[in-house]
């Protein structure tokens, strides 16, 4: 820093307006962490529109055809990464959704939940399709490889580890516990938490059917 | 376990930033090419010096561009000493290590002669003289603390790479400002200087919200951060014991980093000879001119 300090002159902001500038930011970020939250009151969900990247994939079902996010356009889709062995959150969730799907009624029609495995080793295409035709018609069971899943993890932010198997080689996959909601057009639209009701969900997915 | 990722992986880019990747590879060679330069002139840079200054931009780049970026996403005590490293650690040791006169020495003669067009360098001037004012510069430094730890707002930024980029940035952008305007030397801050005894002021100061808010993550018996939960840990941890630790970092270490400060500003009132002068000097540091000296003190 040898820049002659000589050859500027400027003045220094008085004291007095530096602290309403300092008011004001203080009092910008306590408003804009109440603001956040109030996106929309009719939402039981999480809004999460602009803040989530859109439906982008391309996996392999559970028939092991390839297939992509543009298969599932004009369908309201709910993602949802999990395991077929998962002792307790992905049944709980699964079920959950269905209960949902059966409260839309006809409608349900037009919703799709893509089950993404994160352990793809044991979840062989035909273990996924007999384990999502426990949930319904609209269950899908979708396997990524292995650069895939690290893929859609960094799209979703998601994480996933492998606990250290038993003696039997038996793991368990922490995962996350998040169901993603993508209106017709593939734009990320909602978030679906562990405390979600059925009911919830199929009250916000009948407004976003109805939005689009 | 984390998810396939071989030993050397971990060192590779998660998301891999072209801009950090420039910055870092554009300050690395013109600090090697500054310390050659000085040293054909005679005044080569001593080893802790340059050390301290590779120390903080090797612990910035690993913050950003290797597992870290994941882990930091997915573990709220990560990015908690992320963001102590981004915030605190690594601009106090590259401000530490006065990387200035090195940095330049490193440019080539052209860009060295680049003159900026008024029309650029009166506005960054005028926003650098605010940054740095020493109400601002403190009330940013918590406040960004603050707004990022907000729970709706730290749900968006984890959710959201875009956000999440622009926190990090923000970060280490506001480390840098605030720990330049704290330990750089008085004559080598020019006109934004401010004067040791405020300094003192502040440091003790910043350290009091930080002690305030530390406790009161750390004490919370309910998890405050859903979106750990929500996107999924790194790693098995319960979401409170993963919130203590991330409320002891943020309590302890930033008190010390306070102090860190406090000991670097008394070192600097000891060696220079303007701060303690009690007899005049007949000549005047280098950088700083007579004329200029109501500007240094505190502010009136």
């Amino acid at each position: 820093m040898t820049a002659n300090p000589i050859s500027v002159s400027y003045h220094r902001p008085r004291p007095v307006a530096a602290l309403l500038a300092a008011a004001a930011i203080l009092l910008l970020t306590l408003l804009a962490g109440c603001a956040r939250d109030a996106s929309d009151p009719n939402d039981a969900l999480k809004n999460v529109t602009g803040l989530v990247a859109p439906l982008q994939f391309q996996l392999t079902n559970q028939d092991g055809q390839p297939v992509t996010a543009a298969d599932y356009r004009n369908d309201v889709v709910l993602l949802y990464f999990g395991y077929t062995e998962c002792p307790d959150e992905c049944p709980t969730t699964l079920a959950m959704l269905a209960g949902a799907l059966r409260t839309l009624g006809p409608q349900a029609s037009q919703v799709r939940v893509l089950f993404v495995s994160v352990d793809p080793q044991r979840d062989t295409t035909q273990v996924l399709k007999r384990y999502v035709s426990n949930f319904g018609p609209q269950f899908v069971g979708l396997r990524p490889d292995e650069s895939e899943l690290v893929d859609l993890s960094k799209r979703y932010r998601i994480a996933y580890h492998y606990e250290k198997p038993d003696k039997d080689g038996n793991y368990e996959v922490d995962h996350s516990s998040a169901v993603f909601i993508f209106d017709r057009d593939g734009r990320a639209r909602l978030l679906a938490l562990s405390d979600t009701t059925a009911q919830q969900v199929a009250t916000d997915v009948h407004r976003l059917l109805a939005s689009s | 376990m984390p998810p396939f990722v071989t030993d050397l992986g971990y060192l590779l880019p998660w998301q891999f930033s072209p801009t950090i990747f420039i910055i870092t590879a554009t300050a690395v060679t013109l600090y090697l090419r500054g310390q050659r330069a000085l040293r054909r002139n005679g005044a080569p840079v001593g080893f802790w010096r340059a050390f301290t200054f590779f120390l903080g931009i090797a612990l910035c780049y690993a913050m950003l561009q290797t597992y870290v970026d994941y882990l930091s996403a997915h573990m709220f005590w990560i990015h908690r000493a992320q963001h102590l490293i981004l915030h605190h650690i690594g601009p106090v040791l590259v401000v530490l290590a006065a990387p200035g006169r090195v940095l330049r020495a490193g440019m080539p003669t052209r860009l060295r002669q680049v003159r900026i067009t008024p029309w650029i360098q009166r506005p960054v001037e005028i926003l650098f003289r605010f940054l740095q004012h020493p109400i601002i510069a403190p009330v940013l430094f918590i406040g960004i603390i603050l707004f990022w730890l907000t729970p709706s707002i730290h749900f968006g930024a984890m959710i959201d790479t875009r956000r999440f980029i622009a926190m990090n940035w923000s970060m280490l952008a506001d480390g840098l400002l605030f720990w330049w305007l704290m330990l750089a030397p008085r004559q080598a801050q020019g006109s934004t200087a401010i004067g040791y005894g405020t300094r003192l002021v502040i440091l003790a100061l910043v350290a009091i919200p930080q002690l305030l808010l530390g406790a009161y993550i750390t004490l919370h018996s309910t998890p405050l951060y859903d979106v750990y939960a929500v996107c999924g840990r790194a790693f098995a941890i319960s979401p409170l014991d993963d919130q203590q630790l991330g409320g002891l970092l943020t309590w302890i270490p930033a008190a010390m980093m306070s102090l860190v400060g406090i000991i670097t500003v008394l070192y600097h009132i000891l060696h220079d000879p303007e701060a303690t002068a009690v007899r005049p000097r007949g000549r005047p540091s280098p950088a700083v001119q007579p004329a200029q000296r109501s500007d240094l003190g505190a502010p009136a």
